[in-house]
């Protein structure tokens, strides 16, 4: 499998790098630095925490980033309710990244380490992209690499690896002055160790008083997934934009899923943007889901994850920028405000609550919606 | 596995087809939106990645509560979310 994507991402690779003849100079983006305070609350879990993200040129041909990130998470959530006890964590991401500017071709590579107590992945991501056909196209073409180490807290005999790869491809084109659309793909290859090590399946077991057993969930040692969206960025007259984008996935697993997104920006007095944001999306269940399986190893792969299950959710947002003025900044640097809020709402068809105490398997379905906040300072400088 | 070699050949194929565009780049092909005409789609509120933080956070909650992956335009794993 690896072998594939990376002839395929090589082939790719030299054949964009000698497409283009004619060419000026294109350029990086502007030095920047933004800090976030980030909120999700629901479900019965709680996390936050800060980010922060820097850019800086080094050169009009060469830029740096770095990126950390922290989610403390308090989770009391109906997974860990029906099965287990309450617990805290925090897991810390650290990304590093470089950017050189070739004429028309830019390439960026980065690194990046995700850690959490019973958790540790590492990866590297490779990506090229290149304007084209008098840069009204921008082809772009990308490789990942994860490596992941999973551990289960209160076992240290506990170890176990997986690893990800990922290969992307995308075509951006310029439609009208107004009109700009995206076409992107992504394969996801796993292997390894793909389950929670924490999470149970439950089976009828009539020898016990509650008349329900529990074990521990069995999943396949591969997943593949394919990955396409289509997006259209619209310019209105009145100087307000118009996103939309739609995805498709499905991956060997038998999860199919979809997802829209509707948004919209619109400047206020020259000193506001407001954010509005629909989303919606849907997915099918895994082939070895269950809510609740007949007996004891009903068959050789066991889930009730329910982010494996059957449902759909829906995403309501509002965000608001304040384009700071440069006479209040030091040096008279532009910046900005922002503070954008999710609503999110899920609904779950065919995994239910556990902890709602009826009758084992007729259990009203399980829902619950989320609050996302995030608040965050941009300064370019 | 066949369904992973199906998905494989998807994938090369349109990469391939990418390339052939790309191919083209070196024939003088008259861009019909003249650089000069492309203000609006300039704007900063025309930016996808206007605010890119946000939009990796986005992408985490995401990821994190949902089987989809792919595509979206920034990173991905390690997760907190039992």
């Amino acid at each position: 499998m690896r072998w594939y994507l990376s002839l395929c991402f090589l082939t790719c690779l030299l054949l964009i790098s000698t497409a283009s003849k004619n060419v000026e100079a294109a350029v990086l983006q502007d030095d920047r630095v933004d800090v976030l305070y980030h909120s999700y609350k629901g479900g019965g879990m709680s996390i936050d925490g800060p980010a922060i993200l820097l850019r800086k040129k080094t050169s009009e041909t060469l830029a740096v980033s770095a990126y950390y990130y922290v989610d403390s998470i308090s989770s009391a959530s109906v997974d860990v309710m029906s099965t287990a006890s309450p617990y805290t964590e925090k897991r810390k991401e650290a990304q590093l990244g470089l950017e050189y500017l070739h004429e028309k071709t830019l390439m960026d590579f980065s690194v990046r380490q995700s850690k959490e107590n019973d958790y540790l992945a590492k990866s590297v991501n490779v990506n090229i992209s290149q304007d084209t056909f008098g840069d009204l196209t921008n082809l772009s073409l990308g490789l990942a690499y994860s490596d992941n180490e999973v551990k289960r807290n209160g076992d240290e005999f506990f170890a176990e690896q997986s690893r990800q790869y990922r290969i992307r491809a995308g075509i951006s084109q310029i439609l009208t002055r107004n009109l700009s659309m995206n076409l992107n793909f992504e394969a996801v290859t796993d292997e390894g160790y793909l389950n929670n090590p924490y999470r149970s399946v439950r089976y009828i077991d009539n020898s016990q008083p509650s008349g329900v057993g529990y074990q521990s969930e069995v999943y396949p040692s591969t997943r593949n997934s394919f990955a396409t969206k289509i997006s259209a960025s619209y310019f209105l007259p009145y100087r307000a934009a118009l996103f939309i984008h739609y995805r498709y996935f499905s991956d060997s697993w038998e999860i199919d899923a979809s997802d829209i997104e509707i948004s919209y920006r619109h400047p206020i007095a020259g000193v506001f943007e407001l954010e509005l944001k629909v989303r919606q999306y849907q997915q099918t269940q895994a082939s070895f889901y269950s809510d609740l399986f007949p007996y004891n190893n009903a068959q050789n792969y066991l889930a009730r994850d329910k982010e494996l299950s059957e449902f759909d959710d829906l995403t309501l947002g509002l965000g608001f920028t304040y384009l700071v003025p440069p006479k209040y900044v030091y040096g008279d640097l532009k910046s900005e405000v922002s503070l954008q809020w999710d609503y999110i709402k899920f609904d779950y068809k065919n995994f239910r609550d556990p902890t709602a105490g009826t009758v084992v398997g007729s259990e009203p379905l399980y829902g619950f919606s989320a609050n996302v906040i995030r608040l965050f300072y941009s300064l370019y400088f | 596995m066949i369904i992973d070699k199906k998905k494989l050949l998807i994938g090369a194929v349109g990469c391939l087809s990418l390339l052939n565009l790309s191919a083209c780049s070196s024939l003088a092909i008259e861009p019909w939106v003249k650089p000069y005409e492309r203000q609006n789609l300039a704007d900063p509120i025309m930016s996808n990645n206007r605010h890119p933080i946000a939009n990796m956070h986005i992408a985490h909650v995401y990821e994190a509560r949902e089987s989809s992956r792919g595509s979206e335009g920034t990173g991905g794993g390690g997760c907190g979310c039992n």
